[in-house]
């Protein structure tokens, strides 16, 4: 499908041009996520985009769903109540490093505990871009921000374990560089019968990327390239050869049940007393 | 019958919320109204517990106890805190067993060994509860002795109907005994 | 417990019968997180909801809870979330963005002793002002105190109504001893209650504009998966639901949000009076406090001292209606709440300075009691004589 089919069909164009800056990788994510839902074929009057607070958080506005724009940090609290209510409905979150890992945080662990049907997108560009470039739980150490003048001292997540020990059962990492694989990683988590998350390594080149010595997207794309190394690759490396670079690719896979079926199957059977 | 409060009080596990909901479920069943309010929180959970009753024939507005005119006192504590917030015409009913220091009360004293009765005589100390009932309501009447059963068979596990009407007949009994000793 | 089909007497708390209502009601979905002294209320819909298909969730927190009974109502069930205190002052943003997105909703707040932690088990009526003025912005507020179990049913069902006619945060203002008590109740039988449900649009997705308001301000309101793929935001939008960035979209927007309440207020506001038409003092009590003033009024007039009641049913919309029939017949008015001094604020608005309005406040975690009213009231009888 061509950009022009894609956008026709999955954006609301009349919301078009957005309102990220020049370089900025979100409208890459979105066209991933696009492209994946796609390609997942889903039927597009039955999925749900619900997103927080912050630059990611406007690209459901973009998306010709039904879309809920929630308050920040909360995304996953209202689409957990979207599955819940209605478990036929796809619903994917789109959120920002600053909204689903420090004021989301607790809403990420305990959906990820739950292992409910959410496919979680993380716009992580390590900053606060909306408010002007704060540091975020993302943010890495040292790393300089408007509230970090000095190098924030910080140690910052690794998110995609956080995830992963809180019990999600899908977990990949992606970035706007290695495009091909952030879709086909987005519609394996469409396809995942249970919490599903995808980190992407954004760039945000207006204000991670000027105060840290990164002077344009290209900079920071090439960034991407030289330090992300996939999963299958790293699995042959030593971690002299691995330090300061990151990991690429499913990080995580298991079956396990899921939470708004597993509410039909039992709570709802035994109180009705199909069974005991 | 206006109106009557009662106050049941004592320390957790007694079942003491359990019985004021019975009884409030007994006036109920004769037609009448009732209020049940209780202890909640660290209150409840420190040891001591506390039923409050209101019954009436009327309409009950202000839905707590003041001055009950019936306190059941299950331990010491409660019976030291609560004796002196019965009406002085009002009645108090103590369990002999858990209450060696009777306060000075100028209304009319009914110590009854109710745990006791439960655990030798019913043969199960969990009972207590409904022992008691069975002496409040053998004294005062307040409610039908046939609403009072149902409520009781009505909260009460189905496995232990028959344990629970043993308990209420001998709470009715010693109620006999102790009311036969008032008139000689 | 599920609901009789008949009248039947039984004995009920506060919070059990507010289970029963929401069931009624036709809640479909509740999401919560225990705190005191609300948390019968989950229990109770833990145990129905999955019985007739709904959905019960414990959420991880407060925000999330609110969160999760907003995102369920756009799904399309009726929503409810029930709390105290704390955890009502923790989902404020989200009722305003549930006031801002017109989603229906019922947020129970059984008031407990604060601020803070406060006293947890034991009673107060604190939470007026936050229930009006709790989120940030101008908003419309909707808030209903039950005085009795009965009521507690009824106001829970009424909630709910309000909610999805008018696509607003309704919170029903229980307070503990309400809530906790329990007394004898005859709920209505099914085919006696009112249930109203959200209108849904009629035209097709092409030509829908999701915040196009109909006649009564209220616009209509698909589910999410009805195919009309609509825009949510708390950002300031126009009819078409998508953010403008323009004030004058916020002034029709949050002016239209008031006034769909504003034009319903007459028949929204609610207070029964009791024996206020001759009084010489007038009690205004609402929820509990309202039952002791009930007890004074009767004690009172027995000696001799004629008192009445006005008790509001609502405290949001005030009605002061009630208030000014009484405001030039009574010799002066007596606020008994438990608190210091928050609705006084709306009956002294009310009254105009025609009559004395004169507080009864406790705040020591007990119910005011008749007798504390009817020695203000001679109190004040000597005082305006």
């Amino acid at each position: 499908m061509s950009v022009k089919e894609l956008v026709e069909r999955y954006c609301r164009t009349s919301k078009l041009p957005h309102i990220w800056c020049p370089g900025c990788g979100n409208g890459i994510i979105m066209g991933a996520v696009m492209r994946a839902l796609d390609k997942a074929d889903i039927d597009q009057d039955k999925t749900v985009i619900v997103s927080g607070i912050g630059c990611s958080s406007r690209a459901p506005g973009y998306m010709n769903f039904d879309t809920l724009h929630t308050t920040h940090g909360r995304a996953l609290a209202y689409a957990t109540g979207v599955k819940m209510a209605n478990p036929d409905l796809n619903v994917v979150v789109l959120t920002g490093d600053g909204d689903c890992s420090a004021i989301g945080g607790n809403h990420l662990i305990h959906a990820a505990r739950r292992n409910i049907n959410l496919t979680v997108v993380v716009f992580n560009n390590s900053i606060y871009g909306m408010t002007g470039g704060q540091y975020s739980p993302l943010t890495p150490t040292h790393s300089y921000a408007t509230t970090a003048p000095y190098g924030s001292i910080d140690r910052n997540f690794d998110l995609c374990k956080l995830v992963q020990a809180a019990g999600g059962t899908y977990v990949a990492r992606g970035t706007t560089y290695h495009t091909r694989q952030l879709v086909d990683q987005i519609v394996a988590g469409l396809g995942h019968n249970g919490f599903s998350f995808i980190e992407v390594i954004t760039q945000c080149p207006m204000y991670f990327g000027r105060k840290n010595k990164f002077p344009s997207a290209v900079d920071m794309l090439k960034w991407q390239q030289e330090h992300a190394v996939p999963v299958k690759a790293a699995a042959k490396m030593t971690s002299e050869q691995l330090a300061g670079k990151f990991l690429i690719g499913e990080l995580y896979h298991e079956e396990a049940p899921e939470y708004t079926a597993v509410y039909e199957k039992e709570v709802i059977a035994k109180a009705r007393g199909e069974v005991k | 019958m206006k109106k009557l409060e009662l106050r049941l009080s004592g320390f957790g596990g007694q079942g003491l919320i359990t019985a004021g909901i019975i009884l409030a479920e007994a006036a109920i069943l004769d037609g009448n109204n009732a209020v049940q309010s209780q202890s909640y929180g660290p209150e409840a959970r420190g040891g001591a517990s506390k039923a409050e009753v209101i019954i009436s024939n009327e309409e009950i507005d202000y839905p707590k106890v003041g001055e009950a005119d019936l306190c059941l006192a299950m331990s010491q504590q409660a019976c030291d805190k609560y004796a002196a917030q019965t009406r002085p015409n009002g009645i108090l009913v103590v369990d002999s067993g858990l209450v060696k220091n009777i306060p000075e009360f100028p209304g009319r004293i009914y110590a009854v060994p109710i745990t006791e009765i439960a655990t030798s005589e019913v043969g199960r100390g969990i009972v207590a509860n409904i022992v008691a009932l069975g002496v409040i309501n053998g004294i005062t009447n307040i409610v039908t002795k046939e609403s009072l059963e149902t409520a009781v068979l009505d909260r009460v596990p189905p496995k232990t109907k028959d344990l629970n009407k043993k308990a209420l007949k001998a709470g009715y009994q010693a109620a006999q005994k102790v009311l036969q000793r008032e008139g000689e | 417990m599920p609901v009789p089909t008949e009248r039947k007497a039984q004995l009920l708390s506060g919070n059990e019968a507010c289970v029963q209502g929401a069931i009624a009601a036709g809640v479909r979905f509740f999401a919560g997180y225990p705190i005191t002294p609300s948390t019968e209320i989950a229990e109770g819909l833990a145990v129905e909801l999955p019985k007739i298909g709904g959905k019960f969730i414990q959420m991880e927190d407060e925000i999330a809870s609110m969160g999760a009974v907003i995102g369920a109502s756009l799904a399309g069930l009726k929503s409810m979330t029930a709390t105290s205190g704390p955890g009502f002052s923790l989902k404020q943003e989200n009722i305003g963005f549930a006031a801002l997105t017109e989603i229906p909703c019922v947020i129970v707040n059984v008031q407990r002793y604060g601020p803070s932690t406060g006293l947890p088990t034991s009673p107060a009526q604190g939470d007026i002002m936050q229930a009006r003025w709790g989120t940030h912005g101008d908003h419309p507020a909707i808030a209903l105190m039950p005085a009795s179990v009965r009521e507690a049913f009824d106001l829970t069902v009424q909630a709910v109504n309000l909610s999805e006619e008018l696509r607003t945060p309704v919170i029903l203002l229980m307070d503990e001893v309400v809530g906790h008590m329990r007394e004898r109740v005859e709920l209505p039988a099914t085919d006696e209650i009112t249930v109203v449900n959200r209108v849904k649009p009629t035209e097709d997705p092409e030509h829908f504009l999701p915040y196009k308001p109909g006649p009564n301000l209220v616009p209509p309101m698909p589910a999410f998966g009805d195919g009309y793929r609509f825009h949510v935001t708390g950002l300031v939008h126009n009819e078409t639901g998508f953010p403008s960035g323009k004030g004058k979209d916020g002034n029709i927007l949050v002016r239209r949000l008031l006034a769909k309440i504003e034009q319903r207020q007459p028949s929204i506001a609610q207070a029964e009076l009791y024996q206020a038409d001759d009084a010489d003092i007038v009690i205004v009590a609402a929820g509990s406090v309202a039952r002791s003033a009930r007890a004074a009024v009767k004690e009172a007039r027995a000696q001799g001292l004629k008192l009445g009641l006005v008790r509001p049913i609502t405290a949001w919309p005030f009605p002061a209606e009630a208030i000014n029939s009484v405001a030039t017949t009574a010799k002066a008015m007596i606020v008994a709440e438990m608190n210091l001094g928050q609705m006084i604020i709306e009956v002294e608005r009310a009254a105009c300075g025609r009559v004395p309005v004169i507080g009864l406040n406790r705040i020591d975690a007990e119910l005011i009691t008749p007798q504390d009213i009817i020695a203000r009231a001679q109190e004040v009888t000597k005082n305006v004589r």
